[in-house]
């Protein structure tokens, strides 16, 4: 690759606010927040061919907190999936990129997501798929902190440590916030990182998971857990919204917000500038 | 013949032909009869516990890595408790699952009200590409279930699970898509669907010797409903009964109507008058809701009389 990590991040986050400031509202916190893992993933981990997209035994992804798809869309226009220029189609009448994730629109998308919960029980009968194929491929899927008050969250984590489906490599985008206030104050989910090491999986944790360093040594650790039997949880301490600082400042308030084609461009010309 | 040991019979067979064909469950496989695969076919048969939702979710995943899952439990758990799941994780995303509830209905029997779906239909008939079947014998399940399997898409299949005596002969021929006209008539049409068919089948002999000549269909697809033989029928007879071990609300009756919403012709029902179930043997669950050989003569009497 021509480019580093962080260059690919900032790509990813500008081409993401690029696509939500076009149409003036979206879910920018909880894209921002992925960024990092979403160049790691798409640009270093994963196996994967953007000309075949559809390629037998490639890794997938499998974007539970479905909402995350303007920046998942990001990611797979930066990698060559389809044009940038289809990025501006977002959310608009007929478009091949919805709000949420739909494996039947997206070129590059393996799973239609968007009721939380969800998805991560598809990743999991995915990884089952696979391992019943024995075609080594790895998933990886991504989950909310919010999304982890779904009790099906939890019957699909039971079921793939009991299935010991280690080719699961799962992560939580930890920013602390959802909609109605911060994941504290509505339903505290903490402590996380002991609740997924008691339903049986390895459990790796990221200081800052918006540190595309740290983020890398994190799926380069978990991918060890492939052949000990257990699924891994990595568990990203993320900002909502990071990368902007008015967005980040709106707190819960980022989760679904407007913003103008205008504000748009200045946190990207910003974020160019600190490049 | 139990239809739970015709049902296993045929999944073994098609589980033997294709390892992609795979069976989840939600604790109940000794209810459903399939069990006993899970020695023969421990790569194909998995028990996701007492855990519905992650079972249609895993088999939409499935699904999407070229398996050909089927997903069962009792009616109630496999429908109304899931229907986001299956709504979205498997009918939006377009994934091939074949969902199977037992004991529709009263025949949950001892399980009583929490375990009766009266409303499974309704609840799955509104999700858009769902198609919903009900056998009303043995010989009609064997020959459903490798046309289901063979169908690319989502299916949910209501199963009354006990012993059903056989109606079809062997050499019938089964379509998805195509009602079953088993007696032709002038007076009544007489939809009905599993094991209400063979009820609706006494009653139109009951009904002949008073001089009513019945029709009797069997509408094993709710969804989509073969409107064109509805249609025909009812212009035919110009009087409908529908039949079924389901609320009136949601289920066969509203299905029968929306395809003769056009048509001026008057419709009774014979279902479950929009209640809840409650615990006691079939015999009496059937007094009690009103699914009997009596109340069907006597509701087709009332049919043809508002002709």
């Amino acid at each position: 690759m021509d480019k580093n990590l962080k260059e690919i991040s900032r790509d990813i986050r500008c081409d993401t606010l690029k696509c939500i400031g076009h149409l003036g509202v979206g879910h920018i916190g909880g894209c921002l927040s992925v960024v990092e893992l979403l160049a790691v993933l798409y640009f270093e981990a994963m196996n994967i061919d953007p000309a075949d997209p559809k390629k037998p035994g490639r890794d997938r992804f499998i974007c539970s907190k479905g909402h995350a798809g303007p920046a998942v869309y990001a990611a797979l226009a930066n990698r060559g999936y389809f044009d940038k220029s289809e990025l501006l189609t977002l959310n608009q009448g007929g478009t091949n990129l919805p709000s949420h994730c739909d494996m039947n629109r997206t070129v590059g998308i393996d799973m239609t997501t968007g009721s939380l919960g969800q998805g991560f029980s598809c990743a999991v009968g995915v990884a089952l798929g696979s391992k019943l194929e024995e075609d080594g491929a790895t998933i990886f899927t991504l989950i909310g902190d919010g999304e982890s008050q779904e009790g099906q969250i939890w019957e699909a984590g039971m079921f793939a440590a009991a299935k010991g489906l280690d080719n699961l490599i799962a992560f939580t985008d930890y920013n602390k916030l959802q909609i109605d206030n911060t994941v504290e104050k509505v339903n505290n989910i903490a402590p996380l990182a002991e609740k997924w090491a008691a339903f049986g999986w390895n459990v790796i944790e990221v200081e800052d998971g918006n540190d595309v360093d740290q983020v890398s040594a994190a799926v380069e650790h978990a991918k060890l857990g492939i052949g000990s039997g257990k699924p891994t949880m990595v568990i990203l301490n993320t900002l909502k919204g990071c990368g902007v600082p008015w967005i980040v400042d709106l707190g819960p308030g980022n989760h679904n917000c407007n913003i103008s084609e205008e504000q748009a461009d200045a946190a990207i010309a910003e974020l160019r500038k600190e490049a | 013949m139990e239809m739970r040991a015709v049902y296993a019979q045929c999944l073994a067979e098609m589980m033997e032909k294709d390892r992609h064909v795979c069976v989840l469950d939600a604790d109940l496989a000794k209810a459903s009869g399939t069990r006993a695969l899970y020695e023969r076919f421990p790569r194909q048969m998995f028990d996701c516990g007492v855990a519905e939702a992650n079972m249609a979710s895993i088999a939409a995943g499935l699904s999407s890595y070229g398996f050909r899952p089927w997903i069962e439990s009792f009616t109630p758990f496999a429908t109304r408790r899931i229907c986001d799941q299956i709504a979205i994780s498997i009918c939006y995303a377009k994934r091939n699952v074949k969902i199977v509830g037992t004991d529709p209905g009263i025949a949950a029997e001892l399980n009583g009200g929490t375990h009766m779906s009266m409303e499974d239909i309704g609840v799955l008939r509104s999700v858009p590409g769902m198609v919903i079947f009900e056998p009303a014998d043995p010989v009609q399940l064997a020959k459903a279930m490798p046309v289901l399997d063979a169908y690319d898409g989502a299916v949910y299949m209501r199963l009354f699970r006990k012993e059903l005596p056989a109606i079809f002969p062997e050499d019938y021929q089964f379509d998805l898509f195509k009602a079953d006209v088993l007696k032709e008539g002038k007076d009544l049409s007489l939809f009905a669907t599993g094991f209400q068919l063979k009820d609706a089948l006494e009653a139109a002999e009951i009904l002949a010797k008073e001089g009513i000549d019945a029709e009797v269909i069997n509408v094993h697809t709710i969804k989509p409903i073969d409107k064109e033989t509805v249609i025909a029928s009812a212009r035919k007879t110009g009087a409908v009964l529908t039949v079924e071990n389901h609320n009136v609300i949601g289920g066969l009756h509203s299905a029968v109507l929306e395809a003769l919403a056009k048509e001026k012709i008057p419709a009774c029902a014979v279902g479950v008058q929009d209640r809840f179930g409650e615990v006691g043997k079939l015999p009496y669950l059937r007094e009690a809701i009103g699914l009997t050989v009596e109340n069907i003569v006597n509701t087709a009497k009332e049919a043809v009389s508002l002709k």
